[in-house]
């Protein structure tokens, strides 16, 4: 008998579970892989089998396309849908379940047992509602390996209904000037639009080109966004008084010069922190993430009372120290290519 | 508190001069005293609770939050303010009701170092997070918000109409919360009784002299060139028979340089540079009157000091050099000349005591490829280079094109490695931005060890930094806390003004004024320069 979750690696650039020699969220190129969701840093195109919810796998077809020139090689990888509550039996005796994450659409924790040891790898996850995707459900494991992209105390993501409050305010304050919003057109953005419509914003909202495809697969999947329009086909002035919505990398370019005396917002879990809105250039900073704040993750870690969590990514020290604080075990794995939120 | 908290909350997220002058302008209207003025005083940093520092805020912190978990937050926000307000726990049970800011500077200036540590939670327990932040930035001074004190002092003329350049002169006369100033300002009284007290007068301002501007016809015939010596800028005012001693920002200084409040024995205003003696700087010029100057190494040692021992005083005294006379025995000249004030104040030379005084000398070339010659030909440490002063210009506050020039000379130059980096504050707490580069002790090639010799955290753009932030995190070797150590594979050519022997650094030398000059990508770390070379360029 091997020594206990031996059959479990971190390399830093994935998990490997080995006697079904398979990663999770690889970093490269693998002949297996378990995927958690559809953001680029966890899922990447060119796997021989990729396991993951049909939702994931949706997002993924949509941002891998593959066969085009410029396609940089992506090969096209062999789709293993997985349920939401299904269990798939990988090679090495080893069964993989998907469990909701919460994080974005089709996001999933991804609980491993093997040799009656059972091992949950959350991928990225939050704890609020959010009516885009399935809420993230608590499940018991001996190791839990958790992301920890706000593990500081400092992040407090405040309730987004305040949020949105801030963003209509400023949509009333100023009617001749418009609010561009940058939002991560995968998840973030498709949120932003739903609580917006659940605050009653029924006007119409405009779109990046970059959004449309994932906003219309969101729809697709029984998200109802309301009336959304591009900003490509609008005129300058019909777009006062409107709410823009754009990724953050496309805010300070040339494309923005189109909208009407826009004010800048940003929806990201860091404008928590005044400087970090300083640095984008932010007037106004709306404090909404996709991630677990440092009150949902070390919650989390309290209810689903693993024997040892580990920290893949994000502020890792410090959500170590509050595990030997009380007096947990803990260790953080030095994963590669994790990107933070929005950057 | 709530509309200040307020108007800070819009300045961080402000980054437009004219929207931050309409914001502060709004405040002023808006906000009945004297909590404006209280507010103005904050902005312009002339708050002061002695019984609260930051680190006050630091140990009330420490109490309530894990200190290691308190100083990852701290390093990752990039300041203690900030951090504290979003640490401090919420309350529900506590009804949130903001004190006014005059109810706040009761509270403040009533504490004591004993009673603060009980007090201050009272305080913050009534307060939301934005007004947390807005409260121990008002307790602590030093806003770091972008917004200047100049900045603050133009909102204010914007917000009643009234010259800059007025408020300016009223300000250093006057306390927080400036009721005579807003009374003047505001509500059409009359303006503040400021004569027959020895004010600062701001002062006339320099533009760097590029080398466009002499190709681009800067007539060297109608300038006066003059010494740009390396002390501290200070403005001596003598009225009523009371002396006080100003910095370059209008700070008083007098308590640190007690030698010279009884020197001035007539009542004036003069403008100079404040120096220490000592034997580097042997008579400039050829004159024998000029005395000589220590190095601003043995000045910087005085500076900064609420009490200056007998030691001191015997060891390194301090003098002025004089550049200007702004009033003399109740006239006032700056509406004259630059050639009449330098008359003047030849005139006056002879009233003034050798042992504390002497006169800048002036400097003669030809022309600008000759004053060039001339500037190269110094590498004293007590000339930073020169300056220009147009023949015909009165003496206006603060930087007018045309008027004044200064021309720095060259800096000198090494090429240094990269050892450690640390994350820079403020708008730069994710990047690391402050850099800790050596130079070898030997041949690299058999085994030389790098030494580090200095730090600098300024000299390249905003791509620069990106791709250094980058590099930094991609060749870390060790962490500790805000500092990584990265693998020696970057070249800094480092620019400064001098260097000097250090007990601080390993190497036993330190650098003044250290920037980065070029990144030099391109260069192997072996070709980086030896300690020896750098040591070669001591002056002390």
């Amino acid at each position: 008998m091997s020594a206990p979750f031996s059959w479990i690696r971190p390399e830093p650039w994935g998990i490997h579970i080995v006697p079904a020699d398979c990663w999770v969220d690889p970093g490269r190129a693998v002949d297996k892989a378990l995927v958690t969701h559809g953001h680029a840093d966890h899922a990447r195109g060119g796997h021989g089998e990729t396991y993951a919810t049909p939702e994931t796998l949706a997002i993924m077809a949509l941002r891998y396309r593959t066969g085009a020139a410029d396609d940089a090689g992506e090969i096209p990888h062999k789709a293993m849908p997985v349920e939401y509550g299904e269990t798939v039996r990988l090679s090495g005796g080893v069964d993989a379940t998907y469990i909701p994450a919460g994080h974005v659409l089709g996001s999933a924790q991804v609980l491993l047992e093997h040799a009656g040891e059972r091992v949950i790898i959350t991928g990225d996850y939050k704890r609020r509602a959010d009516p885009t995707c399935k809420p993230f459900e608590v499940t018991p494991c001996d190791i839990f390996i958790t992301e920890a992209t706000f593990g500081l105390p400092v992040f407090t993501h405040p309730p987004i209904e305040d949020e949105m409050a801030k963003l209509l305010q400023a949509l009333t304050d100023h009617p001749d000037q418009c609010v561009l919003v940058g939002a991560y057109a995968l998840g973030k953005a498709q949120r932003v639009i739903a609580e917006l419509r659940a605050a009653g914003h029924t006007q119409p909202i405009y779109l990046h080109g970059a959004m449309e495809k994932m906003c219309r697969l969101y729809e697709e999947h029984g998200v109802n966004l309301g009336e959304l329009r591009l900003v490509a086909d609008a005129e300058k002035n019909d777009m006062r008084g409107h709410i823009i919505i754009a990724p953050p990398s496309a805010m300070n370019t040339t494309w923005s010069r189109r909208l009407p005396d826009p004010i800048t917002a940003m929806a990201s879990g860091w404008m928590r922190v005044r400087q970090r809105a300083r640095q984008r250039g932010v007037e106004l900073p709306l404090v909404i993430s996709d991630h677990a704040d440092w009150n949902e993750l070390t919650r989390t870690i309290e209810e689903v009372d693993p024997t040892e969590t580990w920290i893949t990514h994000g502020r890792e020290e410090a959500l170590l120290r509050w595990c030997e604080l009380g007096q947990r075990k803990a260790r953080a794995l030095a994963l590669v290519g994790r990107e933070d939120e929005d950057e | 508190m709530e509309e200040f908290a307020k108007l800070l909350e819009a300045l961080v997220y402000t980054s437009s001069r004219n929207r931050k002058l309409t914001l502060i302008a709004r405040y002023l209207r808006e906000t009945p005293d004297p909590d404006r003025g209280w507010a103005m005083a904050a902005l312009t940093g002339e708050i002061d609770f002695p019984a609260v520092k930051a680190n006050t805020f630091r140990n009330l912190m420490k109490e309530r939050v894990d200190p290691v978990l308190w100083s990852l937050s701290r390093d990752f926000v990039g300041d203690t303010a900030e951090t504290a307000s979003l640490l401090w726990p919420d309350n529900p049970a506590v009804e949130t009701n903001a004190p006014s800011l005059a109810e706040v500077v009761d509270t403040l200036s009533a504490l004591t170092r004993k009673s603060a540590p009980a007090e201050l939670p009272k305080l913050l327990n009534r307060l939301e997070e934005n007004e947390r932040f807005a409260l121990i930035k008002f307790a602590t001074g030093g806003m770091r918000i972008g917004v200047s004190a100049r900045l603050a002092k133009t909102a204010f003329s914007q917000a009643f109409d009234v010259p800059v350049e007025e408020v300016e002169e009223y300000w250093h006369a006057l306390d927080a919360p400036y009721a005579e100033l807003f009374a003047w300002a505001a509500d059409g009284g009359d303006p503040p009784d400021v004569m027959g007290r020895p004010m600062f007068r701001p002062f006339m301002l320099a533009h760097p002299l590029e080398d466009v501007a002499i190709d681009k016809g800067v007539d060297l015939a109608e300038y006066a060139a003059e010494w740009k010596w390396d002390g501290i800028r200070v403005q001596l005012v003598r009225v009523a028979g009371e002396t006080r001693l100003y910095s370059r920002s209008g700070d008083d200084i007098s308590a640190t340089f007690p030698e010279l409040l009884d020197v001035l024995s007539i009542d004036a205003v003069v403008d100079g540079e404040l120096m220490v003696r000592g034997d580097v700087q042997g008579g400039e010029t050829g004159s024998d009157k000029q005395g000589g100057a220590a190095s601003f190494n043995a000045l910087q040692q005085r500076l900064g000091r609420k009490t200056v021992s007998k030691k001191m005083l015997a060891e390194a005294p301090a003098f002025v050099r004089l550049y200007d006379v702004l009033l003399l025995e109740g006239a006032d000249l700056r509406e004259q000349t630059w050639e009449q004030r330098r008359a003047a104040l030849e005139a006056f030379m002879p009233r003034l005591p050798d042992s504390h005084f002497d006169l800048s000398n002036l400097v003669e070339a030809r022309d600008f490829a000759h004053l060039a010659e001339i500037r190269e030909g110094t590498r004293e440490d007590a000339i930073e280079g020169l300056m220009l002063k147009r023949r015909d210009a009165p003496y206006i506050a603060g930087r007018k094109v045309g008027l004044w020039y200064k021309w720095k000379r060259d800096p000198l130059l090494i090429d240094c490695v990269l050892m450690y980096a640390q994350r820079g504050s403020g708008k730069r707490s994710s990047f690391y931005s402050d850099y800790t580069f050596g130079c070898w002790d030997g041949d690299p090639d058999s085994g030389a060890e790098l030494l580090p010799v200095g730090k600098a955290y300024s000299g390249f753009t905003d791509a620069e930094l990106k791709k250094l932030d980058k590099l930094v995190r991609q060749t870390t070797l060790n962490r500790f806390g805000p500092v990584r150590e990265v693998e020696r594979t970057l070249v800094f050519e480092v620019a400064f003004d001098s260097v000097h022997t250090s007990k601080r650094h390993k190497s036993g030398l330190a650098m003044r004024f250290p920037r980065i000059h070029r990144i030099r990508w391109d260069k192997p770390v072996h070709e980086a320069d030896r300690i020896e070379s750098l040591r070669s360029l001591i002056r002390d």
